[in-house]
């Protein structure tokens, strides 16, 4: 299926989501929508733990193109993220042609032209996403992208405004069809703006009440109606108790899981008490829970639960 | 509907102008984008409008506030239909006067939901919100920022990089790209090895400036301090505390340092209103801190340690700053008092977790601390990593 059909509406994206299992709001949708028909790169930020990833993973699933991913960090550079030579290999082959005289034949200028060809190219991520494929464009995940230097996102800007690269010693790579490009970021520093200008923005919220339910069942499909709401109701009062590490939708997914696998088809005090390492991750919030009651927790959930069930 | 001019090149410019109009910045290219997204979404569908603006318009979530309330303006202006219900919620500011003990409670406030960002709105009793024009400054504090502007440039303990950099030494860590180019010059034979080794890069400096009513008479020169250090050295970030946290760091990035003020000074509406330390430093970690910015970084306090909040929060949060900070240093102007105890109640609940407690009152210390951040004497026991 080809995602870059003049034809593609909103509506298409949101049924394509939906059908490989990620229910996203209407804003989240749009702005997929309009990556795939600008072909722009989309920048999505938001807390831990919201989906952002999932989304180059689906469209990955959707597309049937290839998820090539590139994750970020301190000191990233373009040997590991764009290309190296294999230098082990280029040894060799000098070896090789002075032990069989060749080198002393022909001139210097040869023996690099044998080095600096494609087979000793080592293609990382970047190059890869733009080099020619056969099937649908690959789809590019640049995972959090803040964690990279600002070198670093200067040469991505490059890369992502003519989706081509240059190595020095064999010329051009472009892509003749861009990939789908989805870039992420934690916000433990700001994105350069000149980066944020090339792509599409989405900060991504925590889903209401009820997509949540429909995620869980999406998600977790064998626990019942009722302890998936009661879930999503409990993780909505977390996210409310200024935590220092608020659950997130993959939280509460694991927890609902977890809630599962024990064979529970509600909540209750022992149960939440005996999981919430599911959902939290501090100490200190798992005290602050304890303070604020999970019984209350609990009974609040079970109100939520019933309301409209 | 019918008297719209249904054009997506003029909604576009209309609501780009909007939006510069109220302070957001809006390049051009960004326009044409937002013109390109209409053609996709159409622009007759509210909501389709408003996303397809929203992806290309909006970069930061602190904006969507603001671009929301444009947004709703902008629409219904547009569409004719008059309708109030979108006026904006007025701001209540309340100004009160020092009330003394009223509120020392202390057990509520950390329950208290506070992090609404609708909160910022309303403002605690104890605030006041007073604009201050803190531009004028004397040719002494001139020539102190400028003496630090050039100490503070390039200091700072470095750490290790993963980026290797080329090694005079056998590092284990053999350098093939400039073998191979060695070995083609000697014919095929690696006559030369080379190695590489990890750089160094310099670590994050946090600077965390109280500008509250207490520390109003040194506030001036501090900022002035934490201005010569944004613009003279890479990777700084700048925040001031009062009874919330504002991030300064770009306002005070310009080189001009008159300009970098004024900005400031516009972008910090609580100036030396009160002081809510603890509450402060846990949006600090909360937002930024925690998530990465000040993990192994130098972090500098700048506070006299009198808050209003509850102490237990901002020892609890100082703990949590010291366990991911390489260095936690506190500058406090009145440490140089004669007899001077750290009795007010936040600085005794800080002091435990502080690797270095400087003074901050004058020329001389200001120099003093510029020497502790260029030369911190990493903390001796084992950095925990929260």
């Amino acid at each position: 299926m080809a995602p870059i059909d003049p034809l593609l509406t909103v509506n298409d994206v949101s049924e394509a989501l939906s059908a490989n299992s990620y229910l996203a709001d209407e804003g989240l949708t749009t702005a997929i929508f309009l990556a795939l028909a600008l072909r722009r790169p989309l920048l999505l930020e938001g807390e831990a733990g919201v989906g952002k990833t999932e989304v180059a993973k689906v469209l990955s699933r959707w597309t049937g193109g290839e998820l090539i991913r590139l994750q970020c960090y301190e000191g990233i550079d373009v040997s590991q993220a764009v290309y190296d030579w294999d230098y082990s290999r280029q040894l060799l082959h000098l070896r090789a042609a002075e032990a069989s005289g060749e080198a002393q034949g022909v001139g210097t200028d040869v023996l690099e032209g044998q080095l600096y060809q494609e087979r000793f190219l080592l293609k990382r991520a970047l190059l890869r996403a733009i080099s020619p494929v056969p099937g649908p464009p690959p789809v590019l995940l640049i995972d959090e992208i803040d964690r990279a230097d600002d070198e670093f996102e200067a040469y991505l800007l490059e890369v992502l405004s003519d989706f081509q690269i240059t190595v020095p010693e064999l010329g051009v790579f472009r892509a003749d069809r861009p990939p789908t490009v989805i870039l992420t970021s934690n916000r433990t520093r700001d994105v350069h703006d000149a980066l944020k200008r090339r792509c599409l923005y989405h900060w991504v919220e925590h889903p209401t009440f009820e997509r949540e339910v429909d995620i869980v069942r999406l998600r977790v499909p064998h626990v019942s109606l009722m302890l998936s709401r009661q879930v999503a109701a409990a993780v909505e009062t977390l996210r409310g108790l200024n935590l220092y590490k608020p659950p997130g939708v993959a939280e509460t997914i694991d927890w609902a899981t977890a809630l599962g696998r024990l064979g529970l088809t509600e909540l209750s005090e022992s149960s939440v008490n005996a999981t919430l390492g599911a959902v939290l991750k501090y100490r200190e919030d798992v005290e602050r829970v304890q303070q604020h009651g999970v019984a209350d927790l609990v009974k609040q959930a079970f109100d939520r639960g019933l309301s409209h069930a | 509907m019918d008297s719209s001019p249904t054009d997506a090149e003029s909604l576009a410019t209309a609501f780009a102008r909007v939006l510069r109009g109220l302070g957001l910045s809006v390049p051009i290219g960004c326009v044409l984008t937002f013109t390109e997204a209409l053609g996709a979404t159409g622009i007759h569908d509210r909501d389709s409008v408003y996303w397809a603006s929203r992806a290309t318009l909006v970069r930061r979530p602190e904006d969507i506030a603001l671009f929301d309330r444009a947004f709703a303006v902008f629409w219904e202006h547009r569409h004719g239909t008059g309708d109030d219900s979108v006026t904006e919620e007025p701001l209540r500011i309340v100004i009160e006067m020092d009330d003394g003990e009223g509120d020392d409670d202390s057990s509520d406030d950390a329950s208290a939901p506070s992090d609404d960002p609708t909160i910022q709105l309303r403002f605690s009793a104890a605030e006041v919100l007073r604009h201050k024009d803190f531009g004028a400054y004397s040719d002494d504090e001139l020539r102190l920022a400028h003496t630090l502007m050039s100490r503070l440039r390039f200091v700072g303990p470095p750490r290790r990089s993963l980026r290797l950099t080329q090694s005079k030494r056998n590092q284990h860590r053999p350098d093939l790209r400039r073998t191979v180019r060695a070995s083609l010059r000697a014919g095929g034979e690696p006559v030369r090895r080379y190695w590489r080794e990890p750089g160094e890069r310099m670590r994050r400096l946090v600077l965390l400036l109280d500008v509250s009513g207490s520390m109003e008479p040194y506030a001036r020169a501090l900022l002035r301090f934490v201005q010569a250090a944004v613009a003279g050295r890479q990777r700084v970030e700048a925040f001031a505390m009062g009874t919330r946290l504002t991030r300064v760091t770009k306002e005070l990035a310009s080189r001009d340092p008159d300009k970098a003020l004024r900005l400031a000074s516009n972008r910090v509406s609580d100036w030396s209103g009160g002081t809510r330390l603890g509450e402060c430093l846990r949006r600090f970690n909360d937002e930024w801190g925690v998530r990465g910015m000040a993990r192994g970084a130098i972090v500098v306090v700048l506070s006299d340690g009198w808050d209003r909040g509850d102490p237990q929060l901002l020892a609890e949060q100082m703990q949590r700053l010291q366990r991911i900070t390489h260095d936690l240093v506190w500058v406090n102007p009145l440490k140089v008092t004669p007899g001077y105890a750290p009795l007010a109640r936040g600085m005794a609940a800080a002091l435990p977790y502080v690797d270095h407690f400087v003074e901050g009152h004058s020329v001389a210390a200001m120099e003093e601390l510029a020497r502790v951040i260029s030369g911190v004497s990493s903390r001796t026991q084992e950095a925990q990593h929260a």
